[in-house]
């Protein structure tokens, strides 16, 4: 098992894992509206599936928010 | 010279005696411009505290009037202001709050057509909008002209902030197209906290405000979320992207778009 941190908090993943197997493993509910970082640096959205995790990666979810006014 | 009246050092004293501010800060408040897109639930915060702030000049978007179901929330519009204009509600209790503040309205919906022209004036903009057409062109308005502005978006019990300065990482950097229409939902779709709309706009009012006086580091490069189910607040860092679309080194967006608007909000099904 590998530690990795996902949106701060610390998880263990069986390698060879894929931004498309994390976004499956913590449930993303819209995974084609996500924006992923890893160690900081944005992934672009046709790599997801071969962009290969390692140990001590950090990765942050990022999700469209609206709001304010309904202009 | 700009000088401050008797009253006036009075009304501003506690940010006066702001060892970072100063009379000197207050005045870089007084001789600000900030332009407001969106008199709601994040605008309305950000219009009290900025007016009661002193900010000189005060733009306000909005095409809308005031609804009922609004009220929950956008704090700057009372109950005998339903169907009135937002931007005429909005004018009035920011100048009841302070007389000095100069407003200007713009009863219309920001677009590609005058979205440059209107931002022009400014120094710094408030993206309180509740759709991402335009909370992306608001993004690419202000790199094309160079405007420093604060994002906002809230949704339930969240909400998410981030600052953008000439430079620093933009939203299309974060979010590289809007989303489909409606496959994100908007608060009128999905419900908001009618306090998170406070708590995010007075942290958009104080980005505003650190900007004009330059105090302290702005959220730029760093997406702040929070969670008021649990209070827990993040922030992620982030880098502007080399091949973002708008600011990057070879920006393939040149010239302001009008994306589809959500067609099933609350509203329209009513």
């Amino acid at each position: 098992m590998a530690k990795i941190t996902v949106n701060g908090e610390n998880q263990e993943v069986e390698l060879p894992a894929t931004v498309n197997d994390i976004i499956r493993l913590n449930k993303v509910k819209q995974p084609d509206m996500v924006s992923v970082q890893v160690n900081e640096g944005f992934i672009n959205r046709d790599e997801f599936g071969t962009f290969q995790l390692k140990e001590g990666d950090s990765i942050d979810f990022l999700y469209f928010m609206g709001g304010g006014s309904d202009v | 010279m700009f000088d401050f009246s008797e009253d006036q050092i009075n009304r501003y004293s506690r940010h006066i005696l702001l060892q970072d501010v100063g009379v000197e800060g207050q005045l870089k408040i007084a001789q600000g411009k900030v332009l407001i897109i969106g008199a709601g639930g994040l605008g309305a915060p950000v219009a009290l505290y900025l007016a009661a702030a002193g900010v000189g000049t005060i733009g306000i978007v909005d095409g809308d009037v005031v609804d009922l179901s609004n009220l929950q929330r956008q704090v700057i519009h009372f109950t005998p202001d339903v169907n009135r204009p937002k931007v005429d509600s909005a004018k009035e209790k920011i100048n009841l709050i302070n007389p000095d503040v100069n407003v200007i309205t713009y009863k219309e919906f920001l677009t590609s057509e005058n979205a440059l022209d209107i931002i022009k004036d400014y120094d710094f903009v408030v993206d309180g909008t509740d759709n991402f057409p335009v909370k992306f062109l608001i993004n690419d308005a202000c790199v094309m002209a160079g405007k420093p502005f604060s994002h906002g978006g809230i949704l339930r019990f969240e909400g998410q902030t981030m600052t953008y300065v000439p430079g620093s990482a933009c939203y299309r950097c974060l979010f590289h197209m809007p989303p489909p229409p409606n496959a994100v939902p908007t608060c009128s779709q999905a419900g908001v906290l009618g306090a998170i709309a406070g708590m995010l706009g007075t942290i958009q009012a104080a980005e505003t405000l650190k900007y004009l006086t330059g105090v302290g580091e702005l959220l730029t490069n760093r997406l702040l979320t929070f969670n008021a189910k649990t209070m827990d607040f993040r922030k992620i860092k982030t880098h502007r992207r080399e091949d973002c679309p708008i600011c990057g080194k070879n920006p393939t967006i040149t010239t302001l778009v009008d994306y589809e608007q959500a067609v099933c909000d609350l509203k329209d099904r009513h």
